[in-house]
């Protein structure tokens, strides 16, 4: 990954950001806006409260073509993932994720079923070698098409659907990880019902000549506001949801990292398709007898944030180092510091007391339910 | 005033210096949730880390631009780390020193030399 700016790239959307005033910082090799003038902090509250607009253009958008019926190209992507792809609904999306030989998640990912196709989006910073490995693994079954003529917007919170409303009437109709294509004054328009915020929402697929109309027609209703990528991240810090490369990696197991949810019963053990996955050994086994570690939620008592890599001890002094944190910072709807991070199943009760060392004072921590923050999906 | 290439400012009270942080320093942090102080009464040296402060991005520290000691802090901070946006170069002060020697603090820069070095 390059974070040399002269090499990084652009997203559809560069120049509406520096018109906005945004400040750029290198992310996944683009050159990407992290706050607004509003501030991470007031970005955050106006999505949570209002609707807020997020460029994630450096997302992957594949489209994988069967070239002959859509069955081979379903089990074809079932040797690659814990999940089941045969059985998703036409006009449906679901989360999934790939997996290697040891039952590490080599990316998370959404994928939905486009009647002919499937529409995969994709990590920005895995994007590349999820493409390969695609291309590797779904030859003799597919076409993997990357896209790159299409710029993709998030559009989250309680007045996400009213805003978009206006140029796609038919999103009222939509529930949670619905997909839909719209014919838009802005063309045509390949929309999922879902995000990464916790709030309800959508991303939109929009043709990058049009990106930056459609963008401005959103901003130009009173409820939007633009976020960046500080925001981004609180947001879905809050929402208790996984950061690739972070809480989650090729050394951490779906199982390990509280994603077994997204394993269905057809691929566990006595499913119609069981296993047959890259470290579905693994995988299956801790779903039988549970994982050496679990993600957790954890509230520091006080004040102080305790960011990604603080040490985690079972004891206020001495005692043994039983994990560490994975994703932390300020929760602004909370108002108070949260995180996550990785312990032993037999400390992972919510209401545990553990210590984070923190320049080199262990300071209490709360180990708590996630998500942090309900969720507000329209199921 | 004086201020430091850290972006720190340095107002002149007595035989004390006051220490907070520029306006630009603040915007740079962005919105500051956290502020840990000093000791009163602590000794320290010219560039010992001797605040944290935690914005909902990243945490940094304040130096210490001189040696002298702790002879107040801003207490406010700690129950409103928020006003180190909202008033940086006034309310938002962090700690007092005590210099044996104020003639130290001619080293740094004057407003318009910190302002020339903002570019």
């Amino acid at each position: 990954m390059t974070e040399n700016p002269t090499e990084l790239k652009r997203t559809p959307l560069h120049a509406l950001h520096l018109s906005l005033g945004a400040k750029m910082v290198p992310f996944a090799g683009y050159d990407m806006p992290v706050q607004y003038p509003l501030g991470v902090m007031r970005e955050h509250l106006h999505t949570r409260a209002h609707a807020g607009l997020f460029d994630v253009s450096h997302m992957g958008q594949v489209v994988l073509r069967p070239r002959g019926d859509m069955a081979a190209l379903e089990a074809g992507l079932e040797a690659l993932m814990p999940v089941a792809v045969s059985g998703l609904g036409v006009g449906r999306q679901r989360y999934g994720l790939f997996t290697n030989a040891t039952g590490g998640v080599l990316d998370d990912l959404m994928f939905a079923n486009r009647g002919d196709h499937i529409l995969m989006v994709v990590n920005a910073a895995c994007k590349e070698a999820d493409i390969a490995h695609l291309q590797t693994h779904l030859a003799d079954v597919a076409q993997v098409l990357p896209t790159t003529d299409r710029a993709l917007l998030a559009l989250q919170g309680p007045q996400a659907e009213a805003a978009l409303a206006h140029f796609a009437p038919a999103v009222c109709e939509m529930r949670f990880m619905d997909v839909i294509t719209a014919d838009s004054a802005f063309g045509s328009l390949w929309i999922s019902r879902s995000g990464y915020t916790g709030e309800d929402g959508f991303e939109i697929s929009v043709p990058e000549g049009q990106a930056e109309g459609f963008a401005r027609a959103l901003l130009e209703i009173e409820s939007v506001a633009p976020i960046g990528l500080g925001a981004r991240d609180s947001l879905r810090l809050e929402a208790g949801l996984c950061l690739y490369g972070h809480d989650m990696t090729p050394e951490i197991t779906p199982v390990q990292a509280g994603l077994a949810w997204a394993i269905q019963k057809s691929r566990r053990k006595g499913g119609a398709r069981a296993g047959g996955f890259p470290g579905a050994a693994q995988i299956l086994a801790e779903l039988d007898t549970g994982p050496a570690r679990i993600r957790v939620g954890l509230r520091p008592d006080g004040r102080a944030p305790m960011r990604e890599g603080t040490s985690l001890w079972d004891a206020p002094e001495q005692g043994t180092q039983i994990g560490a944190i994975t994703s932390g910072g300020f929760g602004p709807s909370l108002e108070a510091p949260i995180a996550m991070g990785y312990v032993p199943p037999g400390l992972a009760t919510p209401g545990r007391q553990l210590w984070g060392e923190l320049r080199g004072k262990r300071l209490p921590v709360t180990v708590c339910e996630l998500p942090f923050r309900p969720s507000t999906y329209k199921r | 005033m004086r201020y430091t290439e850290e972006h720190e400012w340095l107002r002149i009270e007595g035989d004390v210096v006051v220490v907070g942080i520029t306006e630009h320093a603040a915007e740079q942090l962005g919105d500051v949730v956290f502020v840990e102080l000093p000791e009163i009464e602590a000794q320290v040296g010219k560039g010992d880390e001797v605040c944290v402060i935690e914005s909902v991005k990243a945490a940094s520290d304040i130096l210490a631009p001189v040696d002298g000691e702790i002879v107040e802090v801003n207490e406010a901070l700690t129950d409103n780390p928020g006003l180190v946006n909202e008033d940086p170069q006034g309310d938002a002060w962090f700690f007092k020193m005590k210099l044996d020697d104020l003639s130290v603090l001619d080293e740094f820069m004057t407003e318009d030399e910190y302002k020339d070095f903002l570019g």
